[in-house]
C-alpha cells in the first residue's frame, strides 16, 4: 500500500495552515534538541581535552647515567655526573644527591648507573611538545634513547612529592593533605551546626519572626559569591582574630560558613521526609520532643542528611577563590603536619600550576584535574549509592 | 441499540469495533455506536468502565499517551479519523472538548476565545475577529457578564463562568462536534444548571457526546444514553429507555443504585 | 491525689540546654550574613575615606600605586558586564532549550539520563573551567577570529564569556525544568483539544505561563555569573578596559579583589582596601537579584499554588 502523506489535498480532514505549522513546530523541537546535545557534546569534548593533555603527566623521563658518589660530588652536587648529562638531568635530582651520600655513607667513592629523573624540557621534548632543549642536548637525548637509556615510567612523583620550583619534581601530594586536613576543619564545623540549625528549624521553631529571619539569612548566605567569604575570612579570621595566613584552619573555617546552606537545606529535607506518624507514635509513648528527635526522627533521616554532606564535601572541596584571598595560594612545598601549618588545597595548587610558564605544568595541571574530578565523582557516586541504599518508601 | 426503523437521526459519529490497550491492559472491548447529529449523547457507567477513555478516542487525545494502542474505526462524514493519512491535529479543529475542571488559559478573557482561530487563519485580527469573539462569548452564554472587562484575566472569573469561556473558546473554532468530560462536576448547583441550559440550546448546531457520572443530569439533558461497564458498551438507547426501561440487567442494577 | 509523676528537675535543665543551643547553631547562620556584610562595609568605608566615593561609582581611569592614585571602577563594571551578558547569551538559549526538551519531548527514560548529565556541568569546580577557558577556549577564539581577519587576544572577554555560560546552563535549565513540569496539564490539554501542535502548546501556553519562573532562573544565573572568580582570573584580562568589542581583554570586579590583594601594598593603602569597595558592590548586586529571582519565584508559587518548587 502506497504510504499516504498525511493532511493530503483530497482529505476531508486537510487543512491549510497545518502544514507550515507543523513545520515551525518541527523547527522549534529541533532547536531545542540541539541545545541539549550541544550541553552533552560540550562536556564529551571538555572530557576528552582534559584527558589527552593529562594523561601523559602520568608518565615521566628517565635517564640512565653514571652518577659518582665521591667528596667533589657531595661538595659539589653538579660534579656528581659527566658534563655533558648537565643540563639533561633534572637538577633538583642533583641536589638530592650530597644528602643521599650523607644518609647512606657506603655510597661513597662509588660510581652507579642509575635511572635518574630527567629534565623537564627533555620530558617534554621526548612528548612531542614545545621544548627549549639547545641542538647538543637534543642529539645527545636521540642517542640515548637509541641506546635504550631514555625510559618512560609510571609517575610517582606526582604523588609522592609536594610542590617544587623543578617541574618535574612536582607533585599533589601536599596539596592532596592540605585538602583533607581542611575538609575535616570544613565538616566538624558545618556539619554540627548546619544540621542542628535544621533540626530546629524543622522540629523546634514556632512561625515567629526569629524563624522567617533565621531562613532568609540561610537563603542569603547560598546567594554569595565565594569569594566575599574570602574577604570574610581575610577580615574577620586573619585580621580580627589573628590567625595564620594559608592555614588549614582558616580555609576550612571559611569554607564551612559556605558550605552551611548546602547541609542545612538538605538535612531540612530529609527530616521533612520522615513521616509524622513516627513522631505521634513516640509521643504517645510519653518521650519529650528531644528524645522523640534524637531516638527515632534522626535515626530515620540520617542517611538524607549524610548524602546532603558529602554532596556539600564535594562542592568545598572544588573552592577556589575564598581560599586564594586568605592566602592558601603561596608557595607550599612541603605536606602540612598541623591544622596551623601553612597548606595549599587541590584546587588552588591547580591554579598556581596553571600560571606556570614551564610547558610540563599544562601536563600536570590537567592531570591533577583528572584526580580532582575522579574524587568528586567518587564522593557524589559514594553519595547517590547511600540515597539508593537507603531509600525507605514510606 | 435504538430501533433501526423508527431512527430519523443522521449518523455524525459512527464508531465501529474500537478496541484500545494501555500497553497489557485491554481496556475498550469492541465499542460499536453511532452517535447522532445535533444530539445530546451521554456517556454513564461506574468508575473506572472507560466512558473517559472512549471519550477521548473521539479527538484522538489518547495519541498522546505513548502506551496507547487503538483498533477499530471512528468515522466521521465519512472518513476513519484514524486512517494514516489524517492528521490528528486536524482532527480536533471539528471535534471541540470541554474538560472537567475549568482550565481558562492565562491570557485575557478576549484573548482565550480569539487564540485558537486566529492560530487557524479563521479570523484576522481586526473588526472580524471581534465578532466572532462576541458571538462565541453570547453562545456560551457570557456575553452579558464579561462585555466589558473583555481584557480581565480570564481566571478572574468565578468557576461557573470559567467554564462558559471554555465553551466559548471551544465553539470559537467552529467544531462540528463538542465532547464534554464531566462538564459540570466541579461546579455548584447554580452554575450546573447553567450549563445544562447551554448545552441544550448548543445541541441545535453542533453534536455533543457528554460524559457524565451524574445520573440525573444524564437524564435531564441527554437524548440518547450509553452505559458503560468494564471496558464495554452494555447498552445504548434513548434516555428514557435506559432509565425506564432498559434491556440489560447490569444497567438496570446501575440505574437503581444497586452499584456504582 | 497523684496520678502522673511530677516532672524531673534535671531532665527539664537538660532539655532547656539542648533548645538553647540548637537556637545558637541557628543564629549562626544569621552572624555569618552580617558578618559578610559588616566586614566588607567596615574595610570599605576605610577606603572611601582615603578616595572619592562617587568618582569610584562614575569615574573611569583607574591607576593604581601613585601617588594621586585614582579609581574609578567603570570600566571594571563594565567589563564584568560584558562577560556576564557574553555568559548568558550562551546560558539562557542552551539552558532553555535543554529544558525545554527534557520537560516537554523526552521520554522519561531519555530524561533519567540526561538530567544527571547536565547536573555534571554543576560539579566541576570552576579552577578547572578556568584551566579550560584559559588553555583550550582562548586560542580557539585567537585562530578562530583570525580566520575572519580579526584579531583577538589571548584574554578575550569572549573566551571567558563562553566557558562562563557554559558553567551556568544547569542553573537555569535545572530551575527551568522545575517551573515547566510544574505548569498545569489542563493547560496543555486544552490547547491541544483546540487543535494546536505540540510545539505551539508549548510556545504560546506553556512557556508564557512559566515565565516568572524562567525569569527567576535567568537571574539567579546572572548572579551566579557576576560573583564568579576562577574563570575570569585565570582566562580573562588585568586590566580596566572600557570598550564593547568581546575579542579585548577587559578585567571583572572579582578580577580586580583578587589582584589588589595579593599585590605588595600593606593593608591599609587604598589600593588594598579598594578591594573591598569592590567587594560591596558585588553584594549588593548579587544580594538584589537574589531578593528579585525569589520574588518571581513566589509569583509563579501562588499562581499555580506549586509546593514542589
Amino acid at each position: 500500500m502506497i504510504k499516504r502523506k498525511k493532511n493530503h489535498k483530497d482529505n476531508p480532514f486537510y487543512d491549510a495552515t497545518l502544514n507550515a505549522r507543523h513545520r515551525k513546530s518541527k523547527r522549534f523541537k529541533k532547536f531545542t534538541l540541539s541545545s541539549l546535545v550541544f550541553s552533552i557534546a560540550f562536556l564529551v569534548f571538555f572530557l576528552f581535552d582534559i584527558t589527552s593533555k593529562g594523561t601523559p603527566a602520568f608518565k615521566q623521563a628517565y635517564l640512565k647515567v653514571e652518577v659518582t658518589y665521591s667528596e667533589l660530588s657531595k661538595k659539589s652536587y653538579r660534579k656528581a655526573i659527566e658534563r655533558k648529562y648537565s643540563k639533561i638531568v633534572s637538577r633538583a635530582y642533583l641536589r638530592t644527591i650530597p644528602m643521599m651520600i650523607e644518609e647512606n655513607p657506603q655510597l661513597m667513592g662509588q660510581t652507579i648507573s642509575t635511572w635518574v629523573i630527567a629534565d623537564d624540557q627533555v620530558d617534554q621534548y621526548l612528548k612531542g611538545h614545545h621544548y627549549k632543549l639547545k641542538n647538543k642536548d637534543r642529539a645527545l637525548v636521540d642517542q640515548m634513547k637509541a641506546d635504550g637509556n631514555v625510559e618512560l615510567r609510571f609517575n610517582t612523583i606526582f604523588f609522592t612529592n609536594g610542590d617544587s620550583k623543578s617541574p618535574e619534581f612536582a607533585g599533589l601530594n601536599s596539596a592532596i593533605i592540605g585538602s583533607i586536613l581542611t575538609m575535616i576543619i570544613t565538616m566538624l564545623i558545618a556539619f554540627p551546626i548546619g544540621v542542628m540549625t535544621a533540626i530546629y528549624l524543622e522540629e523546634f521553631a514556632e512561625d515567629n519572626k526569629f524563624t522567617q529571619i533565621i531562613e532568609v539569612n540561610i537563603n542569603n548566605l547560598a546567594a554569595i559569591p565565594s569569594i566575599l567569604f574570602g574577604l570574610l575570612g581575610l577580615a574577620v579570621f586573619i585580621n580580627l582574630f589573628g590567625l595564620p595566613r594559608s592555614a588549614p584552619v582558616v580555609g576550612g573555617l571559611t569554607l564551612a560558613l559556605m558550605t552551611l546552606p548546602i547541609i542545612i537545606v538538605s538535612s531540612r529535607a530529609a527530616l521533612r521526609a520522615v513521616p509524622d506518624s513516627i513522631r505521634q507514635a513516640a509521643y504517645g509513648l510519653g518521650l519529650t520532643k528531644i528524645e522523640v528527635t534524637r531516638d527515632h526522627v534522626l535515626p530515620l533521616a540520617f542517611p538524607g542528611i549524610l548524602t546532603g554532606s558529602i554532596i556539600g564535601l564535594a562542592q568545598a572541596m572544588g573552592e577556589t577563590a575564598p581560599l586564594i584571598i586568605i592566602g592558601m595560594i603561596a608557595y607550599i612545598p612541603d605536606a602540612p603536619s598541623s591544622v596551623m601549618d601553612a597548606a595549599t588545597v587541590m584546587p588552588a595548587q591547580l591554579f598556581t600550576w596553571a600560571g606556570m610558564p614551564e610547558r610540563m605544568y599544562v601536563e600536570k595541571t590537567a592531570a591533577g584535574i583528572m584526580v580532582l574530578l575522579s574524587i568528586l565523582v567518587a564522593l557524589n557516586s559514594l553519595a547517590i549509592y547511600l540515597r539508593k541504599k537507603f531509600e525507605v518508601k514510606w | 441499540m435504538p430501533k433501526e426503523k423508527e431512527n430519523k437521526n443522521i449518523v455524525k459519529v459512527d464508531v465501529k469495533e474500537l478496541n484500545l490497550w494501555y500497553g497489557d491492559n485491554h481496556a475498550l472491548h469492541n465499542i460499536t455506536v453511532p452517535l447522532y447529529e445535533n444530539k445530546i449523547t451521554a456517556l454513564i457507567g461506574p468508575s473506572g468502565c472507560g466512558k473517559s477513555t472512549f471519550l477521548r478516542c473521539l479527538n484522538r487525545m489518547n495519541d498522546l499517551i505513548s502506551i496507547v494502542k487503538i483498533d477499530g474505526s471512528v468515522v466521521i462524514d465519512e472518513k476513519n479519523i484514524y486512517d494514516k493519512d489524517v492528521d490528528e491535529v486536524s482532527v480536533r479543529k471539528r471535534v471541540g472538548m470541554v474538560f472537567q475542571q475549568p482550565n481558562p488559559f492565562p491570557k485575557s478573557i478576549y484573548d482565550n476565545v480569539a487564540y485558537a482561530p486566529l492560530k487557524h487563519g479563521h479570523v484576522k485580527k481586526g473588526k472580524a475577529c471581534d465578532e466572532l469573539v462576541e458571538k462565541s462569548l453570547k453562545d456560551a452564554g457570557l456575553w452579558e457578564e464579561v462585555k466589558d472587562k473583555l481584557n480581565d484575566p480570564g481566571t478572574s472569573l468565578s468557576g461557573g463562568q470559567q467554564q462558559r469561556l471554555c465553551i466559548a473558546r471551544t465553539i470559537a473554532v467552529k467544531p462540528e462536534v463538542i465532547l464534554m468530560d464531566e462538564p459540570t462536576s466541579a461546579l455548584d448547583p447554580i452554575s450546573t444548571e447553567k450549563i445544562e441550559a447551554l448545552m441544550l440550546e448548543l445541541k441545535k448546531k453542533y453534536t455533543i457526546i457528554t460524559v457524565t457520572h451524574n445520573m440525573q443530569q444524564a437524564a435531564r439533558v441527554a437524548d440518547y444514553t450509553a452505559f458503560f461497564h468494564l471496558g464495554k458498551l452494555i447498552e445504548y438507547d434513548e434516555t428514557e429507555t435506559i432509565f425506564v426501561n432498559p434491556s440489560n440487567k447490569k444497567t438496570e442494577d446501575y440505574i437503581t443504585g444497586r452499584f456504582g | 491525689m497523684h496520678t502522673f509523676e511530677s516532672k524531673n528537675k534535671s531532665r527539664e535543665m537538660k532539655e532547656k540546654a539542648i533548645k538553647m543551643a540548637l537556637i545558637v547553631a541557628s543564629t549562626i547562620s544569621i552572624l555569618t550574613t552580617f558578618g559578610v556584610l559588616f566586614s566588607i562595609l567596615f574595610e570599605a568605608i576605610a577606603f572611601f575615606e582615603l578616595r572619592s566615593f562617587w568618582y569610584f561609582l562614575t569615574g573611569s581611569v583607574w591607576s593604581p600605586g601613585q601617588v594621586d592614585s585614582q579609581f574609578g571602577a567603570v570600566p571594571i563594571f563594565t567589563g564584568t558586564i560584558m562577560i556576564t551578558l557574553i555568559a548568558l547569551v550562551v546560558a539562557i538559549p542552551i539552558g532553555l532549550g535543554s529544558a525545554i526538551f527534557m520537560s516537554e519531548y523526552a521520554s522519561h527514560k531519555t530524561r533519567d539520563y540526561l538530567k544527571p548529565v547536565l547536573e555534571v556541568l554543576a560539579g566541576i569546580p570552576t579552577v578547572v573551567y578556568g584551566f579550560f577557558a584559559a588553555l583550550t577556549v582562548a586560542p580557539i577564539v585567537v585562530k578562530t577570529a583570525a580566520w575572519f581577519g580579526l584579531e583577538a587576544t589571548f584574554n578575550s572577554a569572549l573566551a571567558s564569556g563562553v566557558v562562563m555560560g557554559i558553567m551556568i546552563i544547569p542553573v537555569i535549565s535545572s530551575l527551568s525544568d522545575d517551573v515547566i513540569k510544574a505548569v498545569p496539564d489542563s493547560q496543555r490539554k486544552a490547547a491541544l483539544g483546540l487543535g494546536m501542535t505540540q510545539g505551539e502548546t508549548i510556545k504560546d501556553i506553556v512557556l508564557p505561563s512559566a515565565l516568572p519562573g524562567i525569569i527567576s532562573a535567568c537571574l539567579l544565573g546572572f548572579s551566579k555569573a557576576i560573583g564568579e572568580t576562577m574563570i575570569v582570573v585565570m582566562a580573562a584580562g588585568l586590566r580596566p578596559n572600557l570598550s564593547f568589542n568581546p575579542l579585548e581583554d577587559m578585567t571583572t570586579v572579582t578580577v580586580t579583589i583578587v589582584n589588589s590583594l595579593v599585590g605588595d601594598f600593606e593593608f591599609n593603602s587604598p589600593e588594598t582596601l579598594v578591594a573591598f569597595a569592590l567587594g560591596l558592590a558585588l553584594f549588593i548586586v548579587t544580594l538584589g537579584l537574589n531578593v528579585l529571582s525569589l520574588m518571581m519565584i513566589r509569583k509563579f508559587k501562588e499562581k499555580y499554588k506549586v509546593n514542589t518548587l
